[in-house]
């Protein structure tokens, strides 16, 4: 059944698309996105074949994964690095803070991390007595305002200048106001590089990890990743355990596509290959690193042949620069880490089936971000599968929440529908019924308003068809 | 945490492989080839799209160029890493004048302060290029700090043409890096640029806001 408190993507999405400012936002920074992507990708043909090569490598990533894992944790070890496990978001953000806390460590840097947003890890230090500053510039400005991200690689995507500009001059010391966007920049570099300088710890996420040399690999334009990695005396780096590749040759057409796909870029302005702390003779770097691998589910979602797919996702964030409902009720509504189509299917395996069965439904399987995924992720099936599974307790399934999706009211619903469609007698008199009183129910009944919200009542006929054939003569039924 | 580790791979195990293993096709990645001069002249396209900024300098030159440049701009200093090949030829070659050459030889702890507030430009070698999409390759280490390419708000980059591959796929065959890699490698195709205001490029967010790569033709 529905737990109480249940977030309603429904009111959510009504609420956003009544908000002219944000659909504004979101249209603009969509379509400079899908019109940037699709000047990276000239040629179908060799998209389809680097789509091709960079499914085959997370499909062959993923059938090695725990073997992967070892060797990775092997090398990562011997390298210097420290790698912890966690199930859950609680045992990670415990670890992080125990390694915080062994160093004496009071603030943080973070480079962008979306496995950090899912653990919660910056409310959870800042409890602790620890403060979490986020230095991508995105992510500094939602922190400000004490927002979540509405976008996986651009989490401040549904603010427009004039509000970070107003932001800015509230929240920085000493900032003037101004809608310059280099001024801006300039503003938060400066702010951000003091605190590079001064930070005890760096956090950062993790793009690709690869098996044969024990590398962290992480993507990005800013410097605050590298900033964050490299300036602190400790580095931890967070990771989905969904993250290794087999070698630094299978992350080189992922990369290509990672970039491309996501904000059209055919490079980044940085790759960071990560491989070891500072050495003996080096004069700077972190002198410890530390990597927790997380599942949070994601072991669940991969012993399930049909939903293991969801696991192959590198992040561009592509789907949701390319679907319908995402441009038009932005990130927040869907009340998740994780937004848009990738976040539908991931957030309810997560999460569970039933609490988050209405994420499920936010989608007119158009099939736009199937088709534009880089690693081939059948998004759309995976929802059908889903919707059934919310509503259905199958036998050898193990999707978390399974067949608590749907109410009371639901269930005694179809068992009175079966009933009548079983029944001829009963079905006689339902029809009999309908045809005569069906106009009197009106238009807010229960159930029925669910049809009406956004329709006009639909009106039965006078007669059935039944009693139509009968009365003209027609064959007898 | 070892529980955490023997549950996870345990349920991991569990699931197991399902499926064939699916075959690699890297046709693509091969077809990505160009000779030398050609390479060249991408690598300047890619990374002139992103403002990274070129210095023309042959074999005998580049240290003169360097210095040119920093005395044109007038900076007052140029951080670099004395033990490094390209940081010995440049010493050596280095007439005093407006621009102080600055050896980055002790531990950053010693001069954090200064290395943020009070140096005007970062000079690396570098260990290759990539032709495909633009972009210098560098290996930090000992000789030239990780953050001599990244602090400095200008980031002046030696880059022979002779050393440029085809793509990044290539560049990791070549260097080896397939098998082992150092401590920190790093792909670097501009300065430091964000697009998270409005969808608005603007250079110089974090790190450097000027890159410049001192070109050495040493094709011929």
């Amino acid at each position: 059944m529905h737990a109480e408190n249940e977030v309603s993507f429904r009111d959510a999405a009504a609420e956003a698309l009544l908000d002219p400012q944000l659909r504004a936002n979101f249209r603009r920074a969509m379509d400079g996105l899908m019109s940037k992507r699709r000047a990276q990708f000239p040629d179908p043909g060799d998209l389809q074949e680097l789509r091709d090569l960079s499914t085959a490598i997370r499909t062959r990533s993923l059938l090695a994964l725990p073997d992967l894992l070892e060797q990775f944790e092997a090398k990562a070890t011997r390298n210097g690095i420290q790698v912890h496990w966690a199930e859950t978001c609680e045992q990670a953000n415990e670890l992080i803070l125990g390694i915080l806390r062994s160093k004496g460590a009071r603030t943080l840097v973070k480079g962008k991390s979306m496995v950090s947003e899912e653990m919660h890890l910056n409310d959870f230090l800042e409890r602790h007595g620890i403060e979490a500053l986020e230095s991508d510039l995105g992510e500094y400005i939602i922190q400000l305002d004490g927002e979540t991200p509405s976008h996986i690689i651009m989490p401040a995507i549904h603010k427009n200048k004039d509000q970070i500009a107003r932001q800015f001059s509230q929240k920085i010391k000493d900032a003037k106001y101004t809608e310059d966007v280099d001024e801006l920049t300039a503003m938060a570099r400066k702010v951000l590089r003091q605190k590079f300088l001064e930070a005890d710890a760096g956090l950062s996420g993790v793009n690709f990890a690869v098996a044969e040399t024990g590398t962290l690999c992480l993507v990005e334009n800013e410097g605050n990743g590298r900033m964050s990695t490299h300036v602190p005396p400790l580095h931890i780096a967070v990771m989905g355990l969904e993250k290794v590749v087999a070698t630094l040759e299978d992350v080189a057409p992922l990369y290509a596509i990672l970039t491309r796909s996501a904000t059209g870029q055919a490079v980044s302005t940085y790759f960071n290959l990560i491989t070891a702390p500072r050495g003996a003779e080096e004069k700077d770097g972190p002198r410890e690193v530390h990597l927790v691998i997380l599942d949070n589910g994601r072991s669940r979602i991969y012993a399930d042949p049909g939903l293991r797919a969801t696991l192959r996702c590198i992040r561009c964030g592509a789907c949701m620069n390319h679907c319908p409902v995402y441009t038009r009720v932005g990130g927040h509504a869907y009340e998740a880490v994780y937004p848009g189509p990738i976040g539908k299917i991931l957030t309810p395996q997560m999460e569970g089936v039933g609490v988050r069965h209405d994420l499920l439904h936010g989608s007119s399987l158009c099939g736009a971000c199937a088709e534009v995924c880089p690693v081939e992720i059948p998004i759309p099936e995976i929802l059908v599968r889903l919707r059934r599974e919310a509503t259905h307790d199958d036998v050898g399934s193990n999707v978390a929440g399974r067949g608590t999706g749907h109410t009371a009211i639901e269930d005694w619903t179809w068992r009175l529908w079966a009933m009548v469609l079983k029944h001829p007698a009963f079905y006689r008199i339902a029809t009999w019924f309908a045809t005569r009183f069906g106009n009197l129910l009106p238009a807010r009944a229960p159930l029925l308003r669910n049809w009406t919200r956004s329709r006009t009542k639909p009106l039965p006929a006078r007669r059935s068809l039944q009693e139509r054939l009968r009365a003209e003569g027609g064959p007898h039924v | 945490m070892s529980e955490a580790r023997a549950a996870i791979l345990g349920r991991l195990r569990e699931a197991g492989g399902t499926g064939p293993l699916p075959a690699l096709d890297t046709a693509i990645l091969e077809r990505r080839h160009w000779p030398p001069a050609e390479r060249v002249v991408r690598l300047r396209r890619g990374m002139e799209a992103v403002h990274t900024e070129f210095l023309e300098a042959t074999p005998g030159t580049w240290p003169d160029v360097v210095r040119a440049f920093c005395e044109c701009e007038r900076l007052p200093n140029l951080l670099f890493g004395p033990s490094s090949e390209a940081g010995s030829v440049l010493s050596t070659a280095w007439a005093p004048g407006d621009t102080q050459l600055m050896p980055y030889d002790r531990p950053v702890e010693a001069f954090k302060d200064e290395l943020f507030s009070g140096v005007a430009a970062g000079f690396t070698g570098t260990v290759g290029g990539i032709a495909e999409t633009g972009g210098l390759l560098l290996t930090p280490g000992p000789a030239e700090p990780r953050l001599l390419s990244l602090v400095p708000p200008i980031h002046i980059a030696l880059l022979r043409a002779s050393s440029i591959q085809d793509s990044f796929w290539s560049a990791v065959k070549h260097l080896g890096w397939g098998r082992s890699l150092p401590p920190n490698a790093l792909l670097i195709s501009g300065p430091s640029k964000t697009a998270d205001i409005e969808q608005t490029l603007a250079y110089g967010v974090h790190g450097p806001k000027r890159l410049l790569v001192v070109l050495v033709d040493d094709l011929t």
